[in-house]
């Protein structure tokens, strides 16, 4: 959001001072209101986490007694629930990591061939992966499932990086293919000429100049395999194999209910994103609107 | 998408133009060898993952017994119903309020720039750890919500899972606050797009606060706005996160939606066969609004 923006009517002056107050006191109670909106159902994680007492709400607005033991329950796994916390985090990060590295080198392989080598009927993979991409994944599920059985992946998350990896090349195919028409093809040509193969032209050229817009479908890809749950809960069942989202959702499943453990995991699993959200915004943001929605 | 657009465009066009089609000016022998090469990764998966799976799918949904099975489940109409209800509200409220709130960050002060950061959080936290928070806020007497209540009114709140409306209202609220700020950042973009140079005429003719939003934004942002709508009908459609977690079909599996009333049937139930033929009952919805959103971006070469 790097746009700088002429704010609107600044030539402008108000008539009178009394006509300023009034849509500012509006603009700061709405801005109020937002905040509030936003951050109730985040502070009631926290106050669930904080809460000593695991069986119980505690029916109050603000954490009694906040502690931390719930947080170094989870550090020391020392629940039989979060046995494996670690080593299913472990597992989320593979996971997110392989399909972050997979999308990028297929999403940028398959646009390189339909943006720098004019393929003739390349618009034909443009159009499928745009059609993957409105598709809503939940749909393809039991499907899905019953496949990775066939193929005897199930309960190995590489069916999951599988499934993820497929669903976020379409959307990398179509920004990296915007992305491209950034750079001019003149670059391609003077390489071709100094007896650069198409490989070269890709890894030499291609891939470092592209640099912003893969960081932001690697960015895209992380997000999408750390925020699904519904393929690691279908395809993964052994406490070995799980991922953090599975793990979480373990809770409903058992008697005991100690949900100051449950948030307490929840809030750990949320840090990720939170961090890369606010280090790495821009490329975020970039990618939703270099190649997003515009009019 | 507008790339795609010229390429699918210019294929019929380059015949007239010259007998050689350019792209064998460029793309020779071994040339093409590369880019098919470079192309069968993806291919690959396609065709493993999603044509097998998309293929495998339609057939297992396509005895019609299923979908006569189907239609007497009273489940099933409620769910169906359920369905559209989220997406008609969820979808066209959360995209007003969108647009609406796009403007209101379009103020560029210090505060509402922090402001901004802070309220796009929902679009990065993992919709299940939302989605738990939210129900929790709502179960028993001693959820959040309800000890908001007794702190403001001194009563007891109302038990918001045990009335459907008021669950199925939660799920349409909490899926709002999880999509309001993507789809709010999608229209800031939009709007930045617009040239000032607008504004200013606009202004000279007269035209300021609601009239400018009415007679210069929206007209601007139509397309952006009828395209964002439609795509996010589709996603919705197929919506499972929020009704699993926030109401996850409670009361008594009343507030169910198609995704999850198919994952029940499959996994809990064992009846894949049904759970897809329930997907499957979204498609005479879903293809016409998928057609109309290609077409969309075709004709006016939104972006996607």
């Amino acid at each position: 959001m790097s746009v700088a923006l002429t704010p609107g009517g600044v030539a402008y002056r108000p008539r009178s001072r009394r006509r300023r107050w009034l849509p500012r006191a509006a603009a700061v109670s709405l801005g109020v209101g937002l905040l509030i909106w936003t951050l109730l159902p985040v502070y009631n994680m926290l106050l669930m986490a904080l809460d000593s007492d695991a069986d119980e709400f505690t029916g109050s607005i603000y954490p009694p007694n906040p502690d931390f033991s719930s947080f170094a329950s989870v550090w020391n796994e020392d629940y039989w629930l979060m046995q494996h916390f670690w080593r299913q985090f472990a597992n989320s990060i593979c996971l997110g990591l392989a399909t972050m590295l997979l999308t990028m080198l297929i999403g940028s392989l398959a646009s390189f061939a339909l943006s720098r080598m004019r393929l003739r009927r390349g618009w034909i993979v443009t159009d499928f992966a745009l059609l993957t991409y409105v598709l809503p994944t939940a749909f393809l599920a039991i499907p899905f499932v019953q496949i990775m059985h066939k193929y005897h992946l199930s309960d190995s998350l590489w069916s999951v990086v599988a499934a993820m990896v497929t669903f976020a090349t379409p959307y990398a195919i179509l920004i990296l293919h915007q992305y491209a028409r950034l750079i001019p093809t003149e670059l391609d040509e003077a390489a071709k000429v100094d007896g650069a193969s198409p490989w070269q032209v890709y890894l030499r050229i291609y891939l470092p100049l592209m640099a912003p817009a893969l960081v932001a479908v690697g960015i895209y890809a992380l997000l999408l395999s750390w925020n699904d749950y519904l393929y690691q809960y279908l395809l993964l069942s052994s406490t070995d194999h799980m991922t953090v989202a599975v793990a979480i959702n373990q809770f409903f499943d058992s008697d005991e209910a100690p949900w100051n453990y449950m948030m307490a995991i929840a809030i750990i699993y949320s840090l990720p994103p939170i961090a890369i959200y606010f280090g790495l915004r821009r490329f975020m943001v970039a990618g939703l609107t270099a190649g997003g929605i515009k009019g | 998408m507008s790339n795609t657009l010229r390429v699918s465009a210019a294929g019929p066009a380059i015949p007239r133009v010259s007998r050689r089609p350019p792209w064998r000016l460029r793309l020779q022998g071994s040339d093409t060898a590369w880019a098919i090469a470079f192309l069968v990764p993806y291919v690959a998966i396609f065709v493993a993952f999603i044509a097998y799976p998309v293929a495998f799918g339609l057939w297992m949904g396509s005895n019609p017994a299923l979908y006569r099975l189907l239609f007497s489940d009273p489940r099933y109409v409620i769910t169906a119903i359920n369905t559209l209800l989220f997406v008609a509200i969820g979808v066209n409220v959360k995209m007003f309020l969108a647009f609406l709130l796009s403007g209101f960050f379009m103020n560029r002060s210090w505060w509402a720039r922090s402001l901004l950061v802070i309220y796009l959080l929902p679009w990065a936290l993992p919709g299940l750890v939302v989605f738990t928070s939210i129900h929790f806020m709502l179960v028993t007497q001693w959820g959040l919500l309800d000890s908001l209540w007794r702190a403001i009114t001194g009563s007891d709140g109302p038990l918001f899972m045990v009335s459907t409306p008021i669950a199925m209202t939660a799920n349409i609220v909490a899926y709002i606050w999880k999509w309001l700020p993507f789809w709010t950042l999608i229209f800031i973009a939009a709007r930045m797009s617009i040239p000032q140079d607008i504004y200013d005429a606009a202004e000279i003719d007269g035209a300021s606060g609601y009239r400018r939003l009415i007679y210069v934004t929206f007209p601007l942002l139509a397309n952006v706005y009828l395209v964002a709508t439609l795509l996010s009908c589709v996603w919705t459609l197929g919506d499972f996160p929020t009704v699993y977690f926030v109401s996850s079909g409670a009361p008594a599996r009343t507030t169910d939606v198609l995704a999850t009333y198919g994952f029940h049937e499959a996994f809990d139930f064992g009846y894949p066969n049904l759970g897809v033929a329930a997907m499957m009952s979204a498609l005479p919805l879903m293809i016409p609004l998928v057609i109309l959103l290609m077409r969309r971006v075709r004709a006016t070469g939104v972006q996607l």
